[in-house]
């Protein structure tokens, strides 16, 4: 479908403006939403909830003028469940939601995971938990990557760093959900979502395919079931084994993640979306003080980059998590790192951004842990090498054992001062 | 087709009359229905309606959590696994995406007027242009015979072990009555598998239900009554006995609201125009039973 101008009647823009590939100003969940649509989404379903309202107004007014499907649900239950049955004809299905929707919808993505279902879902986060608050917040990363719904089963989950990264992403978004079948999640947060940022109106369309699994009418061909129940175990851990070597195949080919000035970096911090864009103000800060510190950002966080984080661990003297949240994807790299090098958190919650300032901080106190128990290791060596210790083999277990001692106490202050550093400033 | 069947008397018997015929569309397997049940009759009446009115090849259906949960693999149709109770949200996306096609949800009285609730009533009220066949058993019979919200006051169930005490379990809903309230509804009846003369004029509702849809209405539900003899802890006859007799009187026969009059040119009348609260017209003459 080739629609007459590149973006809907906006205030903001003129139609020539549209016609040339301008940089306009856009709110996130606007640029979100025509991105969707310019990768040729056929129906949205979705449910009012802050910060992601606007998505959805977005849609009620581009989505009819186009000859698409909108429809304003009863509940986050009824949006995505008309998006399964969308999404099981072979349409393009979109639905957004914020934290407590999600919750909501983990019931059907659970299904849509176990019946292979493509259907994109973005979540501009809240601030949880419970009702929570309407800030900006990565309180939803271990919904987004460990749970939703039921089951054994897994969900890409793409984290922008930008608006203009998030318009990019969507049409990622539906490619990866209609080449593996599989829900994909977007997930966004009030910053990204309400703030406004010069994007620059570039959209993609991914190719459309012939599907041999959607329900169009068994007419001339055999009924189709889209189904998740096999009574029979053994053929229900054939469906099972079938997804998990889909999600090993997606893990090989799609985990996606982005560095910066990690040539010379001897501290690394991770952080995605709008911790990723405090953690960049920080690392020059730091670096102005000293500190060669780099940025590792996850874009898929889940698949994880877990093999990229472990190959830096050997060669950093320390990682420091930047979150929105209490620390949650600071446990998956933890994972990765396997305590190769001491992993410290540094995170804000309730709607709370942390200042580059207070990034810096937590950077020089793990910066700060490392130098001292790398000196007193140091200290360590000379002692057993210089021959002071009076019984050569008690004296040396000793030494080690004080020496293994201080250096895990080490790491863990490590941790618990980068959190408390936080709260402190 | 011109099987003798008596061959030996040694008369040419008359070539054989097909009175019956099963319908293609109807799966030539075994159901895990237990015995008794009236599922397989619900089954077999709307296999029926389909083909006759040429609707297989076009159907997408939705198949629900409970007794009906492998609809599928008896209905040669397209269809869809829902999760429990939300068959109408899954309806309304394959009509807004798919709008020539013939959308059917086919849902038990725990899926339709317990845990989704709101999902058959915001379709309703949407008037979305979908046919919802509702089998009314009073019962959960797929995990053991629990209440339902359709259980009757007194009625003894796993969940209910002394029976049902309005006090403490609150009423039976009537909730085709509830939904009939609504404008979106245009036709809403209520039939029973009791026996061959109410099963005929279930199958009626069954293909007028159908026809609305077809014919450019808007939503259109059929309540059948049916028996569920192991959760009822009753001989199939039994249990028939008691359809005929209390579930009816709880839950009455009959068309509780029809706003679609089947010669009208489609889209003439809005749903609900004119005829909202009023008294519902009867069935349009030849929909009655099937000769």
């Amino acid at each position: 479908m080739t629609e007459p101008r590149e973006i809907g009647v906006d205030a903001r823009m003129t139609e020539a403006e549209a016609g040339r590939r301008s940089r306009v100003l856009m709110k996130g969940n606007e640029a979100i939403g025509e991105a969707a649509i310019q990768a040729g989404c056929d129906a949205y379903f979705g449910y009012p909830i802050t910060p992601q309202a606007e998505l959805l107004e977005w849609m009620a007014r581009r989505m009819p003028e186009l000859g698409r499907v909108f429809v304003q649900a009863e509940s986050e239950l009824g949006a995505i469940n008309m998006a399964l049955g969308a999404a099981a004809t072979g349409a393009r299905v979109m639905v957004s939601s914020s934290s407590p929707g999600i919750s909501l919808m983990a019931e059907a993505m659970s299904y849509m995971a176990g019946s292979g279902t493509p259907m994109v879902l973005v979540n501009v986060m809240r601030a949880g938990p419970g009702l929570g608050g309407i800030g900006p917040s990565q309180s939803d990363y271990f919904q987004a990557t460990k749970g939703h719904g039921h089951g054994d089963y897994r969900v890409p989950v793409l984290a922008p760093a930008s608006i203009g990264e998030a318009m990019e992403l969507m049409a990622t978004a539906f490619e990866l959900a209609e080449r593996y079948r599989t829900p994909v999640m977007l997930v966004a947060d009030g910053i990204l979502g309400q703030a406004m940022e010069p994007v620059e109106l570039r959209f993609r369309n991914p190719e459309r395919h012939v599907f041999d699994w959607a329900l169009t009418g068994a007419a001339g061909r055999p009924a189709r079931i889209i189904k998740s129940i096999d009574l029979q175990p053994e053929v229900l851990e054939r469906r099972n084994l079938a997804l998990q070597h889909k999600y090993a195949e997606i893990a090989r080919q799609e985990t996606r993640f982005a560095t910066e000035c990690m040539d010379d970096a001897e501290y690394v911090v991770v952080a995605y979306g709008t911790a990723a864009r405090v953690a960049r103000s920080a690392i020059e800060k730091a670096r102005a003080r000293g500190i060669k510190a780099g940025l590792f950002r996850p874009i898929t966080l889940w698949p994880f980059p877990t093999r990229e984080l472990a190959r830096l661990s050997r060669h950093v003297h320390g990682i420091l998590t930047v979150e929105l949240s209490s620390g949650q994807m600071v446990e998956d790299v933890r994972l990765a790192v396997e305590g190769r090098c001491p992993v410290a958190f540094h995170g804000r919650m309730g709607g709370m951004v942390p200042t580059p300032d207070e990034v810096v901080g937590a950077l020089k106190a793990l910066s700060g842990k490392v130098e001292r128990t790398r000196e007193r290791e140091r200290e360590q060596q000379q002692k057993r090498h210089s021959g002071l210790l009076e019984d050569r083999t008690g004296g040396h277990r000793r030494a080690t054992e004080a020496a293994s001692r201080e250096r895990t106490q080490g790491a863990e202050v490590g941790v618990r001062a980068g959190t408390r550093g936080g709260g402190e400033r | 087709m011109t099987l003798n069947p008596n061959p030996e008397l040694g008369v040419r018997a008359a070539a054989p009359r097909l009175i019956y015929r099963k319908p293609d569309v109807l799966a030539d397997r075994s159901t895990h229905y237990c015995p008794g049940c009236g599922h397989g009759i619900v089954h077999r009446l709307l296999a029926e309606v389909m083909t006759e009115l040429d609707l297989p090849a076009h159907t997408i259906a939705v198949a629900p959590v409970g007794c009906a949960v492998f609809a599928y693999d008896y209905l040669n149709v397209d269809f869809v696994e829902a999760p429990h109770g939300r068959a109408p949200a899954v309806a309304t996306g394959i009509r807004r995406v798919r709008p020539e096609a013939f959308v059917l949800t086919y849902q038990g009285d725990g899926d339709l007027a317990a845990i989704g609730t709101a999902e058959i009533v915001h379709a309703a009220a949407r008037g979305e242009r979908i046919t919802t066949i509702f089998v009314n058993n009073g019962i959960y019979g797929m995990t053991g015979g629990q209440m339902a919200p359709t259980t009757l006051i007194g009625q003894r169930t796993t969940s209910s072990p002394l029976g049902r005490d309005a006090a403490l379990m609150g009423f039976p809903i009537r909730i085709t009555e509830m939904l009939a309230q609504l404008p979106g509804v245009t036709y809403a009846a209520r039939g029973s598998v009791g026996d061959a003369s109410l099963i005929g004029k279930l199958k009626a509702m069954i293909k007028r239900a159908c026809l609305v849809q077809i014919e450019g209405g808007g939503f259109s539900i059929v309540e059948a009554l049916s028996n569920c003899p192991i959760g009822w802890e009753m001989t199939p006859q039994q249990s028939l006995e008691h359809l005929n007799g209390p579930v009816v009187e709880a839950y009455p026969l009959g068309v509780i609201v029809d706003r679609w009059v089947v010669s009208q040119p489609a889209g003439a009348g809005s749903a609900g125009a004119g005829s909202a609260g009023g008294e519902a017209p009867a069935p349009a003459a030849g929909a009655g039973p099937e000769a």
